[in-house]
């Protein structure tokens, strides 16, 4: 069975959904304190959302120190899948695993609502059950998420084919896609190996229809699917 | 001993800087014509404990070099104070 650790900072708040979503599509799922020091043999990490440490001094910047990252570095490094969503992701950035950064909305507003999203990269442990160019609706829900990097870093993560995640103009009507003024409409990243992801938007918000769509679910169906690869 | 270090933490020139922009709008609204360029950063003051000021500094740039400040989009500089 593909096993997930879902890791839990003091402040995560998206941590229960991204388990259910884990069990959903069939995964062992369980927490992980951020004082553990182990990933209990885990085969994917979960950096759900939340405000880790209030989001004091910087969003994850303190969060990056705790003892369980370092078990999340050597995992990434080994090449297993982690999966950072929104405050996930932030952390991501402070911890290296990702670059750039995400500073604060270009509009100042904390900005939640459901922003329409291209599947840019499907070679990933979290968006393989996509197809490439999939138009997705995905709630965002965050005042710090305006991705930012030096012009080189963004140029060399377009050449790498690293964003996994584009913000789209779904309705020309509609306000811009783009929620909160980050870089090349960058919704989401990975590591130049393509196991570390790190989004903005929340996928484990809409994996059943009660939740008013399933179409976040593919982020998770992907790992199974790849974890499976990976023990064939 | 120990040195009073004051750290000035500013979001990197040409990054856009929405709070900076909000209350440079504030200002104008309140009347007070002829500002520009408003910025916002943060200000940090600490305690360290070293032997001599170059100590202090050095040891105050590790930290800020690992978590006071982000490299990626914030530029700091430091003071280092007579001992506390």
């Amino acid at each position: 069975m593909t096993r997930v650790a879902v890791v839990r900072f003091p402040g995560s708040n998206c941590d229960l959904d991204a388990l259910r979503a884990a069990e959903l599509v069939g995964a062992g799922a369980s927490f992980v304190w951020h004082r553990d020091t182990t990933l209990g043999g885990a085969d994917v990490v979960l950096l759900p959302g939340g405000f880790s440490y209030g989001d004091y001094l910087r969003s994850g910047a303190i969060a990056r120190f705790s003892p369980i990252m370092a078990a999340v570095q050597r995992h990434a490094a080994e090449g297993g899948p982690v999966l950072g969503i929104c405050n996930g992701f932030q952390i991501l950035c402070e911890a290296h695993l990702l670059p750039g950064a995400l500073m604060r909305n270009a509009g100042l507003t904390f900005v939640s609502r459901p922003v329409p999203v291209t599947i840019e990269r499907t070679d990933t442990p979290f968006t393989s059950a996509y197809a490439a160019g999939t138009l997705l609706q995905l709630p965002v829900a965050h005042g710090e998420g305006r991705f930012t990097a030096s012009e080189d870093v963004a140029r060399m993560l377009e050449a790498e084919g690293r964003v996994v995640l584009r913000y789209a103009q779904g309705d020309p009507a509609a306000p811009p896609g783009n929620p909160n003024g980050s870089a090349h409409d960058i919704a989401g990243i990975c590591s130049a190996e393509g196991n570390v992801v790190g989004i903005m938007p929340h996928p484990e918000r809409v994996v059943t229809p009660l939740l008013g769509s399933d179409e976040g679910l593919g982020f998770f169906r992907s790992f199974m699917t790849a974890a499976r690869g990976a023990a064939a | 001993m120990s040195y009073r270090v004051q750290v000035r933490v500013m979001p990197r020139a040409g990054l856009l800087d929405p709070q900076g922009q909000a209350v440079e709008h504030a200002l104008a609204a309140l009347g007070f014509a002829g500002t520009a360029d408003v910025r916002i950063g943060r200000a940090i003051e600490l305690d360290v404990a070293a032997a001599t000021a170059d100590e202090a500094e050095a040891r105050a740039r590790q930290m800020c070099d690992r978590l006071l400040a982000n490299p990626v989009t914030e530029d700091y500089e430091l003071v280092v104070e007579r001992p506390a």
